[in-house]
């Protein structure tokens, strides 16, 4: 295994998901609820009443980010999508397939879950780890393409 | 006015989680690739992406499991299941595949919208799409938010 000191940046990684780890507390302390990103976007497909404008409003925050980053902190987000509309196409649909059939994502397992040490979301951490981890390396490694 | 004041609320932090997505590098798509591909090159950063997040996270649900409601008041949403279920196991691996494929997850991809990429929007399309799939033809199987 080689690492890749370049791209490697231990400190703002670990600042960044410092702030991750502080906006999910405040939004199980505040409003009660687990910040997973997936879980609140298909909470829309079939809404509730009373039950979207909270979704919504998170939604935006995450689309305004970016140019919030820009205006406030002085942050161009770097975003590189090397990926083709097809593999765009169908990483999508078995990323929000698998989401929802294993409910939830990165952000309700990986991080909200294994906060709260909960055994379903280690598993499902695991697995879509190993899932990634195989894909990228059948991808890029024996079939060539991906970069 | 409480009711527009939580809203306000979720939207800050929304932007909040935005911001740790842009300032860690999890909203590069390429960076996630680039911490998935054990055999190349490989960027550990997503490693302290969550041990930051879990340290936090940690004392945040550490507090939240001696309440019985949240501070802006109503109930508690959170998961109780604990059954390891082959739809949990079958779904991670799915979405770790898709994951793999773009370097794209939920999150992310809302962040890469925002600074205008068409190529999220359609991740996003195909995202709904297939959740909706999977609530049509394996509804046997209820989820959501408090199923995590």
């Amino acid at each position: 295994m080689q690492i890749d000191w370049i791209s490697f940046t231990p400190v703002p990684s670990l600042l960044g998901g410092m702030i991750l780890g502080v906006a999910a507390a405040l939004f199980v302390l505040l409003h009660g609820r687990i910040l997973g990103v997936s879980g609140i976007i298909s909470g829309l497909l079939h809404p509730q009443a009373g039950d979207s404008a909270w979704r919504l409003s998170l939604v935006l925050g995450l689309v305004s980010a970016p140019f919030l980053a820009a205006l406030f902190l002085g942050i161009y987000p770097v975003i590189e999508i090397e990926s083709d509309w097809l593999a765009i196409g169908i990483a999508g649909l078995l990323v929000g397939f698998g989401a929802q059939y294993g409910s939830g994502c990165t952000s309700g397992h990986g991080i909200c879950g294994l906060s709260r040490l909960s055994p379903r979301s280690l598993v499902a951490t695991l697995a879509f780890m190993t899932a990634g981890f195989i894909t990228v390396f059948v991808l890029r490694h024996l079939i060539g393409v991906l970069g | 006015m409480k009711k527009h004041f939580g809203l306000i609320s979720q939207y800050a932090i929304g932007i909040l989680f935005g911001w740790g997505l842009i300032i860690s590098g999890m909203s590069n798509p390429q960076k996630i690739i680039g911490f998935l591909d054990l055999a190349g090159l490989w960027d550990p950063s997503l490693i302290f992406v969550m041990l930051g997040a879990i340290l936090v996270g940690l004392g945040g649900f550490f507090i939240v499991s001696k309440r019985s409601e949240a501070f802006f008041g109503g109930a508690l949403h959170i998961p109780t299941r604990r059954d390891i279920s082959k739809p949990l196991i079958i779904g991670s691996l799915i979405f770790g595949a898709g994951w793999g494929i773009a370097g794209f997850c939920p999150g992310p991809v809302l962040v890469a919208l925002g600074a205008g990429h068409l190529k999220a929007l359609v991740f996003i399309i195909a995202m709904l799409a297939g959740m909706e799939i999977c609530e049509r033809f394996f509804s046997a199987h209820k989820s959501g938010p408090t199923q995590v």
